[in-house]
C-alpha cells in the first residue's frame, strides 16, 4: 500500500494548514503501518470478544457489547426512509479493529514515526501549539497521541480516550454511558456498541470554564476498515467546554464505514459547544448519531459542517430535559458530485421554557445531493417551548439536487413553532455585477457561495472558518463553465 | 382487527361474495369498467394493510383503520341534508349510493355539450370518455388499497365534462349523504374541462345521523389547456366515521386548478392530493380548511408535483384545533430535473387551542432543477395574546373575540374562493361546527 503515497510530503517552511485535512487534497496519502492488532475481516461474536480483551475491559463492557451485537444484527437497515445506498455496505468485507496498541502517547516524540508523519501533515501539532488546550489523535482504531495542557488538567478537567476512561474513570463513565444514546436507537448506534474504540472522554467539574477548545483528530488509514469512535462529554453544572473534531481518510478504491456515537450531558447551567468539520474521503459512509441532553438551564449547541464523505446520515440532536434549557443546532452541508449529505437535526422538548434553533445550509453542486431530515418534538402537558427552524439550500447546477423532510410534533397552545425552508439558485444578477468588476465567474460564484453561509461561518473559531472559506474556494472552481 | 379482516359471512360486509353481486348488478355497464373493478378488488386484498414502517402513515393512527363489519346500504335515506342552498348551475344528490335528485342541466349548457351525469349514468353514455381519464393518473400517497376498495365498490359520483371555450360561472352541486348503522359508500367524481373551459364544482360529503360510517372517495380533476377548475370538497361526516378522500389534480399547459377542502367531520379522516403541473404556465392553488375538536383525527398529505418548466403552484392548509384533537399534514413539493423556472409555495398553519392538541407537521422539498423559487413555512401557535387583547378592549367579549379571531385565520384561505355565496355558504358551515 505504500505506493498510493504518491503526494511529496508536506514542506515544512511553508504554512501549515490550520485545520488539518479540511482540504480533501491535504488527506489523501496514506502510510504502510504495521498492525499489531487486528479483529481480521468480518463481525460475529468474537470479533466483539477479541476487541474487549485486547482492551482488557471489565465483563460489563463486554456483555454490554455482545447485548449491542444482537441488537444490531437483529435490526434491519433504515431503508424505509433513508437512501437504499446503505445496502452497499458489506459488513462482512470491513475490519473492525485495527492498532498498535492500546495506551496513547502523552509527548508527539514517542508517537511511532509512520503515524507521526500522518498528523504532522495534517497539521495537528501545529494547531495543537497554536490555539488548543488539548489533543487527542486517533489514527484507526486507538489514539496514538493523547494530551491535555497541565493548567488545564489542574482545574480538574479530564480529556482522555473511551478505552482509557474505562479504565481509569469507570465510576463516572458507567454513569453517562449509553444513557443519552441507548444501544436500540438505530442500527448503527448498536453497530457502534457493539465495537467501539476510541474517542474521547471529557469531563469538566462544577464551574471550570475550559478557556481553549479541546480537539479531537479522527484519521482512517487502512483500507475496509471500520471506524467506530464512542464521545461522551460531561461538563458538570456551570462549567463550560468547547470541542472541537476534525476527520479525513485517504480515497481508497473501496468503500470505509466510519460510525462514532458522541453524547453529551450538560448538567445545570452548564454549557457545552461541539464543532465537527467532516471532510472523509468521498467513499466513506459516514453514519453517525450524536446526541445531549441539557439540564436546567444548560445550553447545548451542535456546529456540524459536512464536507467531505459518499453518505453522511447525521442529526445531531438535543433533550432538553431541564427547565429553560436551551439547544442548537448550526449545519452546513456540501455536497459535489457523488456525494449525499443527509444531515440535519432532532429536538426533543422534555422541560417547561426551553427553547430550541436550527439554522440549516446546504449547497449541492455538480449532481451532489443534500437533504435536510429534521425532527421537533413538543409532547404534552409542557408551557411555554420554542422552536425556530430555517432550512436554506443553494443550488448551484441545473442536475443538483436537494431536499427537505422535517417533522414537527406539537402538543398544546403555549408554544411557539415555526419552520421555514426555501431553495434557490445562485442569482444572476449578483454573478454578473462581479463580474463586470473583474472577477472570473468561477471567483464570482465562491463569493456568493460564501455569502450564503457567510453567517453561520463566522460562528466558527477564527481557524475553522479561515479554512472553510477556502475550502469552498476549491469546491467551486470546477463547479461552472 | 386488520384491514383485511372483512366478515366472513358471504353476502354481508365487504366480502368476495358481496363484491360478486355487485358486480353483477352492473353487468349493464361497458366490460372494461366491470373489469377494472374486479382486478381493483383484486388488488385491496392483495395489498398490504398500512403499517408503522410506512413513511406515509408516519403519525397516523393505525390502529383505528378497521372496516371490520361495515356493509354497503341498501336503501336511500329518507333525510337529505341541504347543503346547496345557494346558486348552482345543476346539482345531483347521492343518499346511501342512490341517486335520489337531480336537477337538469341548463338546456344552453346541454346545447355547448357539457356533461354532468351519475357517474354510471356517464359510463354508458361516454363511456369511452370516463375511460380515457378514470385514474388516468392516481394520486399514490399511500392510500393505494382504499383507492383499489373505491374502485371495487363505486357506484355513485358524478361525471362532469365541459368542452373547449365554454365557461360557466355557476357551480356544479355533487352531494353524498350516508346513513344507517355501518354503512360504507365510495363516491368517484370525474371532472374534465377542455381547453379554455371554465367551471366550478362543489362537493359534499354528510351523514344524515351519527352512525357508524365508512367514506372512501376518490376524485380525477382534469384541467385542459388554458382552462379554470375550481373544485371545492366539503366533509361533514358523523363523528364516528372513517373517511379516506384520495384526489388527483392534474394541470395542462396555463391552466389554473383552485381546489379548497373543508374537514369537519369524522372521527378519523384522512385526504390525499396530488397535483401535478403537465405544461408551462400551469398553476395549482391547494387549499384546506379543517376544524379538529373532540378525538378527531386530521391526516392530510399532499404532493406538488412539477413535471413541466414554468410552472407555478401554492399551498395553504390551515388547521384549528380544539379540545385532543390531533392533525396532521405532511406536504411535499417535487420538482423534477426538467421543471426549471419552478415556483412552489407550501404553508401549513396550525392554531393551538387547547393544552391537549397535537399538531404534526411534515413539509418536504424535493428538488432536482435549479433555476426554481420553492419554499415553505409551517407554524404551530396560539391566538396573538395581543390581538384578543385589542378586540376585548374595543368592548368584545373574550368567547366572541376568540371566535372572530379563528374566523379571520381562516378568512386567509377562505377569501380565494371568487365565488361570494358559496364563500357564504362554506362559512355558514364552519360556523356550524362551532355552534355545536
Amino acid at each position: 500500500m505504500s505506493n498510493t503515497d504518491t503526494l511529496p510530503p508536506a514542506d515544512e517552511t511553508t504554512d501549515v494548514n490550520p485545520v488539518g485535512g479540511i482540504d480533501q487534497a491535504v488527506g489523501d496519502f496514506q502510510y504502510d503501518v504495521n498492525y499489531e492488532f487486528d479483529a481480521g475481516t468480518g463481525l460475529n461474536e468474537n470479533t466483539v470478544r477479541y476487541i474487549s480483551s485486547v482492551k482488557k475491559e471489565a465483563p460489563w463492557i463486554l456483555e454490554f457489547r455482545l447485548k449491542a451485537l444482537k441488537t444490531f444484527l437483529e435490526k434491519p437497515m433504515p431503508t424505509h426512509w433513508a437512501t437504499t445506498d446503505l445496502n452497499n455496505i458489506d459488513f462482512d468485507k470491513i475490519r473492525y479493529y485495527l492498532s498498535q496498541g492500546q495506551k496513547p502517547k502523552r509527548t508527539w516524540d514517542e508517537v511511532p514515526d509512520d503515524i507521526k508523519k500522518t498528523f504532522e501533515r495534517l497539521g495537528i501539532p501545529e494547531q495543537e501549539r497554536k490555539f488548543l488546550a488539548g489533543v487527542e489523535a486517533q489514527f484507526d482504531s486507538e489514539a496514538a497521541y493523547s494530551n491535555i495542557k497541565d493548567i488545564v488538567a489542574k482545574q480538574g478537567v479530564i480529556f482522555c480516550n473511551s478505552t482509557e476512561a474505562l479504565r481509569e474513570h469507570p465510576e463516572i463513565f458507567k454513569k453517562f454511558f449509553g444513557k443519552v444514546i441507548p444501544t436500540g436507537d438505530n442500527k448503527f448506534s448498536a453497530l457502534n456498541s457493539a465495537v467501539f474504540s476510541g474517542g474521547s472522554f471529557i469531563y469538566v467539574p462544577p464551574g471550570v470554564k475550559v478557556a481553549q477548545p479541546l480537539q479531537a483528530y479522527f484519521r482512517i488509514n487502512a483500507e475496509n476498515f471500520g471506524q467506530f469512535e464512542r464521545t461522551l462529554i460531561i461538563a458538570d453544572e456551570g462549567s463550560e467546554v468547547v470541542y472541537m473534531e476534525g476527520c479525513t481518510a485517504p480515497k481508497f478504491s473501496t468503500s470505509t464505514l466510519h460510525s462514532a456515537v458522541v453524547e453529551l450531558v450538560a448538567l445545570k447551567g452548564a454549557k457545552i459547544q461541539y464543532i465537527t468539520v467532516q471532510n472523509w474521503a468521498n467513499n466513506v459512509f459516514n453514519l453517525v448519531t450524536k446526541r445531549g441532553v441539557a439540564h436546567e438551564d444548560a445550553e447545548i449547541k451542535w456546529i456540524d459542517c459536512n464536507i467531505g464523505s459518499r453518505l453522511t446520515m447525521k442529526y445531531p440532536g438535543v433533550v432538553l430535559k431541564g427547565k429553560r434549557a436551551r439547544g442548537e443546532v448550526v449545519s452546513i452541508a456540501l455536497a459535489n458530485d457523488g456525494q449525499h449529505q443527509d444531515t440535519g437535526a432532532k429536538m426533543i422538548h422534555a422541560a417547561d421554557d426551553t427553547t430550541s434553533v436550527i439554522v440549516a445550509k446546504s449547497i449541492s453542486v455538480g449532481q451532489g445531493r443534500s437533504t435536510y431530515r429534521g425532527q421537533v418534538h413538543i409532547p404534552k402537558h409542557l408551557k411555554g417551548c420554542k422552536n425556530n427552524t430555517e432550512c436554506d439550500a443553494l443550488l448551484i447546477n441545473t442536475n443538483s439536487r436537494t431536499d427537505t423532510y422535517p417533522a414537527i410534533t406539537v402538543r398544546g397552545d403555549t408554544h411557539a413553532v415555526q419552520h421555514e425552508a426555501s431553495v434557490s439558485k445562485v442569482n444572476e444578477e449578483q454573478i454578473f455585477y462581479m463580474q463586470q468588476r473583474g472577477l472570473t465567474e468561477a471567483q464570482a460564484m465562491s463569493l456568493a457561495v460564501n455569502g450564503f453561509v457567510n453567517d453561520l461561518v463566522r460562528q466558527f473559531p477564527m481557524e475553522y472558518s479561515v479554512e472553510l472559506k477556502r475550502l469552498i474556494d476549491l469546491e467551486m472552481e470546477g463547479s461552472v463553465g | 382487527m386488520s384491514v383485511s379482516s372483512l366478515s366472513p359471512s358471504p353476502t354481508e360486509g365487504l366480502s368476495s361474495a358481496r363484491f360478486e353481486q355487485h358486480l353483477s348488478q352492473r353487468s349493464y355497464l361497458p366490460a372494461w369498467w366491470l373489469e377494472a373493478k374486479a382486478a381493483a378488488w383484486n388488488q385491496f386484498n392483495t395489498l398490504p394493510s398500512p403499517a408503522r414502517t410506512d413513511e406515509t402513515w408516519r403519525f397516523s393512527n393505525l390502529n383505528t383503520l378497521d372496516l371490520e363489519g361495515f356493509e354497503l346500504p341498501e336503501d336511500a335515506s329518507q333525510h337529505i341534508p341541504n347543503l346547496s342552498a345557494f346558486p348552482h348551475a345543476a346539482e345531483i344528490i347521492f343518499s346511501n349510493r342512490q341517486l335520489v335528485a337531480r336537477s337538469a342541466v341548463p338546456s344552453d349548457l346541454l346545447a355547448k355539450g357539457v356533461i354532468f351525469a351519475p357517474l354510471d349514468e356517464a359510463l354508458r353514455s361516454h363511456g369511452d370518455l370516463v375511460r380515457e381519464y378514470f385514474q388516468k393518473l392516481p394520486a399514490n400517497l399511500g392510500s393505494e388499497k382504499f383507492v383499489a376498495l373505491n374502485t371495487a365498490f363505486t357506484g355513485s359520483g358524478a361525471f362532469l365534462f365541459v368542452p373547449k371555450g365554454v365557461e360557466i360561472a355557476e357551480p356544479f352541486v355533487v352531494q353524498h349523504t350516508l346513513s344507517g348503522a355501518n354503512k360504507a359508500t365510495f363516491p368517484h367524481t370525474i371532472v374534465i374541462l377542455g381547453d379554455n373551459a371554465k367551471a366550478t364544482l362543489v362537493e359534499f360529503f354528510v351523514s344524515a345521523d351519527n352512525g357508524r360510517h365508512l367514506a372512501s372517495g376518490v376524485n380525477d380533476l382534469h384541467a385542459g389547456p388554458g382552462s379554470q377548475l375550481v373544485y371545492v370538497g366539503a366533509q361533514n361526516w358523523s363523528r364516528d366515521t372513517l373517511a379516506f378522500q384520495t384526489n388527483s389534480i392534474v394541470v395542462e399547459r396555463d391552466a389554473k386548478v383552485l381546489s379548497l377542502n373543508v374537514h369537519l367531520g369524522g372521527r378519523q379522516a384522512r385526504h390525499e392530493s396530488h397535483s401535478r403541473l403537465l405544461g408551462p404556465g400551469a398553476h395549482s392553488e391547494m387549499l384546506a380548511v379543517t376544524v379538529a375538536n373532540g378525538a378527531q383525527e386530521f391526516d392530510q398529505r399532499t404532493l406538488q408535483t412539477h413535471v413541466s418548466p414554468n410552472t407555478t403552484s401554492n399551498l395553504l392548509y390551515k388547521n384549528a384545533l380544539l379540545d385532543t384533537a390531533k392533525t396532521i399534514f405532511s406536504g411535499l413539493i417535487v420538482v423534477e430535473p426538467d421543471a426549471q423556472k419552478t415556483d412552489a409555495y407550501q404553508k401549513n398553519r396550525n392554531l393551538m387551542l387547547s393544552d391537549d392538541a397535537e399538531a404534526n407537521s411534515l413539509p418536504g422539498l424535493e428538488i432536482q432543477a435549479n433555476d426554481v423559487k420553492c419554499s415553505h413555512g409551517s407554524t404551530s401557535s396560539r391566538i396573538e395574546p395581543e390581538q384578543e387583547f385589542y378586540l376585548q378592549s374595543r368592548g368584545i367579549k373574550p368567547q366572541a373575540a376568540k371566535q372572530m379571531l379563528v374566523f379571520a385565520f381562516f378568512e386567509e384561505v377562505l377569501n380565494k374562493l371568487e365565488n361570494e355565496d358559496l364563500h357564504t355558504a362554506l362559512r355558514t358551515l364552519i360556523e356550524s361546527k362551532f355552534k355545536k
